[in-house]
């Protein structure tokens, strides 16, 4: 089994090395050194770390070749006599300054880079970045357009039934979009636990933390697809949060916007009218993709951990006390508030859904009106 | 162990056999033999979590385990490996050596070692107990960050209440040791004159009694905050789960020279025994350890770079962490000299010698590199830095362990080990070690975040090859455990000097060290 395991995995490479040759990927396999870098800060990074790490390599060399060379020519089997010295302060001293005044020299480039880093002033763009168990959520408060950033990889592909693609866990159903160009501001925060926003081509990452505002910024010289991945340990299923940032001219980045406001504003007008039960449930069955993580697909949950949905007494409860649980959580548990994050039509169809699928049949309607007068 | 049986001449009065002798001991060696039988065990247990861990990262998808079971392993493998193998096994070391490098007969508080020791076979099994507990074991990292480790469920608890008794554990074999250390030395024992062993486990202990009372405070307000109300980690109620990292920090940071200083220690005895020539610089040694438990104090929010710190503390901490290179480097330059125009043998204790110095180097230097705020934003949390801790937990404190383990195991059972064997323990040992871990650099700088289940397919080579080379590394460790209980059921006689030269005074007294061994204090040249 070890081998065919290792016979798929050399065939893997090997056809993903010669998919690297066609397609244009960023990080291809084998790579040693940090990803090609497209912002200037990630620039300084990379020169950053290439001068340390070469400054680490010629001593290491020196010091080690002292010692491998002490170890051939001082051995007791050519014959060599121990001299008994002890110490030397001249010697010391010399280690001692040596190395102090190289660390001084490292520490100059080093304090540069940092403050530029941390110097967020003449923003032209504000994103505001929000980590949710297990998304990201982001919103251009000067434009008031606000979506969702969920892992868009099949399950089938995680669980090795279908092969995998070429961006597995690198890919979401919305991905980030800035202008290229332009110094854009994150801004950083979280709903419930601690995650970070990492785009290592950008060299920014920074941790979302709750109750925290945090705040970091770049400025993508190349239009492009990147990607990166939650880097704090988030719970469960901190391995599959990814993030994409899609980096456009400034025009296109504008029509993007446009577009979208006008998407939004639509969702907005679809709040206020009735809805059928038949479209609930279409909509519903897509708002618990939310849910999926933790309750499962067929609801069932995972024993001990995360309750069944199939039979539950708050699902085939009062309405009331459904909704408010989606909309509120529960704290000190992973149960979130949805309140924020979905809207009266997505808590509608999903508790719609959870009364009449996944093994419940209540038969009960939820209306976003309704959804509306409890929030 | 049988061996100390043989050699027991307690006369005071007549002592329990069997499993009462070791239950009820008051003995620094029998303390100790027990301490390195638990460290060794946990070592066992904590490597198998950490083949689950590797073989579900042979291959990217998910085959082995779930997400959620992974998380408890990558938790519970490092709480094992740190509070049940390196600690303990040093406190095992610190047992049966400082009596005999002082030139006394027994630790200074006895009683109290026998329950420093007892109380942790309670803790590892209330720890280990939690994984099968409702939800299974604590799963927000060692590092049990708040808010996540609010969440978990009731393995939480215990994992708290396991690490409250390992802090008792700890404190009590710390202040034993300091005890032992300023009272017990026979006349003419200088401070200056003490081994480098005795010196590096003198600071630790001192780091030890300064840093686990915080740990245990930072577990108990999580405690509090999770079952009664309170909210110091908790932004809805006023608190801040920032604060929960700077005081983890603060005893974290010290918490990571307490895992190494005792390995310089073993490390700074073992070289001049096979270069035939004193240590080199023995005041700037004592010196820079001081310094390192020093600066230890004051470089805490290095691993907290990336949670958005005002620039000013930002610089602070990279250049304070900066500065331990200093000191660190004194120490490689020191060994080095050490060896420098000696008469150089390379046997087991010394290629491990050499190989803790040539290895850690490389930790100390990745290390460096974390220190340096800017490019941590890119090193942090992916697998540079657990190719960091590695090198220096690893190949620094585990394998000092080892090499201090087979140059006193002669004296400690009175049988040499078997050289050959020793030897292929030590090459594959560290041939897969390297293996394992040397391709996790390239892995980390390539973008592989730490602690996930699952990743993208660009990093599926360097993972087959680390993967593959950790099973080695574990069944490589299978060899040790043999040659060890090999030497303690017999082998070639070792003779009181066990070694060519060696200094101190554990070598004055027979193989295998008598149960109380300096009845009357040695004298001190
Ligand atoms: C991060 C994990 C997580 C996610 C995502 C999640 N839940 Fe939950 N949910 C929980 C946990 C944990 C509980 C149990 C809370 C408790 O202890 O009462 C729970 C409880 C519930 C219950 C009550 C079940 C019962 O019998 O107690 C309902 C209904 C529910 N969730 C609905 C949802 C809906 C709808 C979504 C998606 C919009 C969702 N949950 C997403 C973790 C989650
Ligand atoms: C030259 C000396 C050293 C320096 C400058 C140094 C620096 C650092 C830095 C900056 C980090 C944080 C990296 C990050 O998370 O972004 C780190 C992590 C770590 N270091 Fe070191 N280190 C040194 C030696 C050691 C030693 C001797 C040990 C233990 C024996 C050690 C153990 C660790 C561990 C366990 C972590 C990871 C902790 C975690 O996140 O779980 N380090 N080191
Ligand atoms: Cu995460
Ligand atoms: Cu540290």
């Amino acid at each position: 089994m070890l081998c065919s395991r290792i016979r798929t995995t050399a065939i893997a490479g090997l056809s993903a090395a010669a998919f690297g040759l066609m397609a244009d990927v960023a990080v291809a396999a084998w790579e040693v050194n940090l990803q090609p870098p497209v912002s200037p800060i990630g620039r300084d990074i990379l020169e950053l770390h290439n001068l340390i790490m070469l400054i680490c390599l010629i001593i290491f060399l020196v010091v080690f070749s002292v010692m491998f060379y002490s170890l051939y020519a001082h051995r007791k089997s050519k014959g060599h006599e121990a001299s008994q010295f002890s110490h030397s302060t001249k010697a010391e001293v010399v280690w001692t300054i040596i190395p102090f005044l190289i660390l001084v020299g490292m520490a100059i480039p080093s304090t540069a880079t940092l403050i530029k880093m941390e110097d967020t002033s003449k923003a032209d763009l504000t994103v505001k970045i929000t980590g949710y168990q297990w998304k990201w959520q982001y919103e251009y408060p000067e434009h008031g357009v606000s979506f969702y950033s969920n892992l868009s990889t099949p399950r089938a592909q995680i669980e090795g039934i279908e092969p995998k693609g070429e961006n597995y866990l690198l890919e979401v159903d919305n991905p980030l979009v800035i202008p290229t160009n332009k110094k854009v501001r994150f801004l950083l925060t979280a709903n419930d636990v601690i995650h970070a926003w990492w785009i290592p081509q950008f060299g920014t990452k920074k941790d979302a933390i709750p109750g925290y505002i945090n705040e970091m910024w770049t400025l993508v010289e190349k239009p492009g697809t990147y990607r990166g991945q939650c880097a704090e340990l988030c719970g469960k299923d901190h391995g599959f949060m990814p993030i994409v940032v899609e980096a456009k001219a400034p025009e296109e980045f504008e029509a993007w916007l446009e577009t979208e406001k006008q998407r939004q504003a639509k969702q907005t007008a679809d709040l206020n009218r009735d809805w059928s039960k038949d479209e609930l449930l279409a909509h519903g069955e897509k708002v618990y993709v939310n849910c999926v993580a933790c309750h499962g697909a067929a609801g069932k949950g995972l024993p001990e951990a995360f309750p069944a949905i199939a039979g539950s007494p708050v699902a085939t409860g009062p309405i009331a006390e459904h909704v408010s649980l989606v909309m509120n959580g529960k704290s000190g548990t992973a149960m979130q508030a949805f309140k924020n994050q979905l809207s009266d039509l997505d808590i509608a169809a999903v508790v719609t859904y959870q009364r009449n699928a996944l093994g419940n049949s209540t038969g009960d309607v939820v209306q976003p009106s309704q959804v509306n007068s409890i929030r | 162990m049988a061996t100390a049986e043989a050699a027991h001449h307690d006369e005071h009065h007549g002592h329990p056999t069997g499993i009462l002798r070791w239950i009820t001991t008051t003995n620094h060696k029998d303390i100790g033999t027990l301490y390195l039988c638990f460290s060794l065990t946990m070592f066992l247990v904590g490597g198998l979590m950490a083949l689950v861990i590797r073989a579900e990262l042979f291959q990217p998808g998910l085959q082995v385990v779930d997400p959620h079971f992974f998380n408890q392993m990558t938790t519970m493998h490092a709480l094992v490996m740190i509070f049940g193998a390196v600690m303990p096994g040093f406190v095992g070391f610190a047992n049966w050596m400082i009596p005999m490098m002082i030139g006394a007969p027994d630790m200074a508080l006895p009683r109290l070692n026998n329950w420093s020791f007892w109380i942790l076979p309670f803790a590892f099994t209330m720890l280990l107990a939690s994984l099968f507990t409702a939800g299974g074991g604590p799963a927000s990292g060692w590092t049990l960050y708040a808010p996540l480790s609010i969440q978990g469920g009731m393995s939480v608890d215990m994992t708290i209440f396991a690490i409250h008794m390992m802090g008792v554990s700890s404190i009590l074999g710390a202040i034993n040791v300091i005890v032992t250390i300023f009272n017990m030395r026979a006349p003419g024992m200088a401070l200056m004159k003490l081994p480098l062993f005795v010196w590096t486990w003198l600071i630790t202990a001192f780091l030890l009694i300064a840093v686990m009372p915080v740990l245990a405070g930072a577990v108990t307000m999580l405690l509090t905050d999770r079952h009664f109300d309170t909210a110091f980690f908790n932004p809805a109620g006023g608190g801040d789960p920032v604060m929960f990292q700077h005081i983890f920090w603060f005893f974290g940071h010290p918490e990571v020279y307490i895992l190494i200083l005792p390995a310089f220690g073993i490390i700074s005895e073992i070289i001049p025994t096979f270069s035939r020539k004193p240590l080199f610089g023995y005041t700037t040694m004592v010196l820079a350890t001081a310094g390192i438990a020093f600066l230890s104090f004051i470089v805490w929010a290095h691993h907290m770079f990336t949670v958005g710190m005002p620039l000013a503390g930002e610089l602070f901490f990279m250049y304070s962490t900066m500065l331990i290179a200093v000191p660190t480097g004194v120490k490689v330059f020191n060994w080095v000299s050490t060896m420098w125009r000696g008469s150089l043998t390379f046997e087991t204790p010394m290629l491990f010698a050499l190989a803790v110095v040539f290895l850690f180097t490389i930790g100390g230097f990745s290390g460096l590199m974390l220190a340096i705020t800017p490019a941590d934003f890119q090193y942090h949390d992916t697998y540079f830095v657990v190719a960091h801790f590695h090198y220096v937990l690893f190949s620094g404190s585990v394998m000092a362990m080892m090499g201090g383990a087979y140059y006193w195991l002669p004296k400690w059972t009175g049988h040499m080990y078997d050289e050959r064997l020793g030897k292929i323990h030590f090459w594959t040992n560290t041939i897969f070690f390297n293996i394992t871990f040397f391709p996790q650099h390239f892995l980390g700088l390539a973008g592989m975040p730490r602690r996930i289940p699952d990743y993208a397919l660009q990093f599926t080579e360097f993972n087959v090859i680390s993967s593959m080379g950790a099973f080695g590394l574990g069944l490589s460790q299978l060899i040790f455990v043999y040659v060890v209980i090999k030497c303690v059921r017999g082998g070639k006689k070792a003779s009181d000097k066990v070694w060519d030269q060696p200094r101190g005074l554990e070598w004055t007294v027979p193989s295998p060290a008598p149960h109380h061994t300096f009845d009357t204090p040695p004298k001190i040249a």
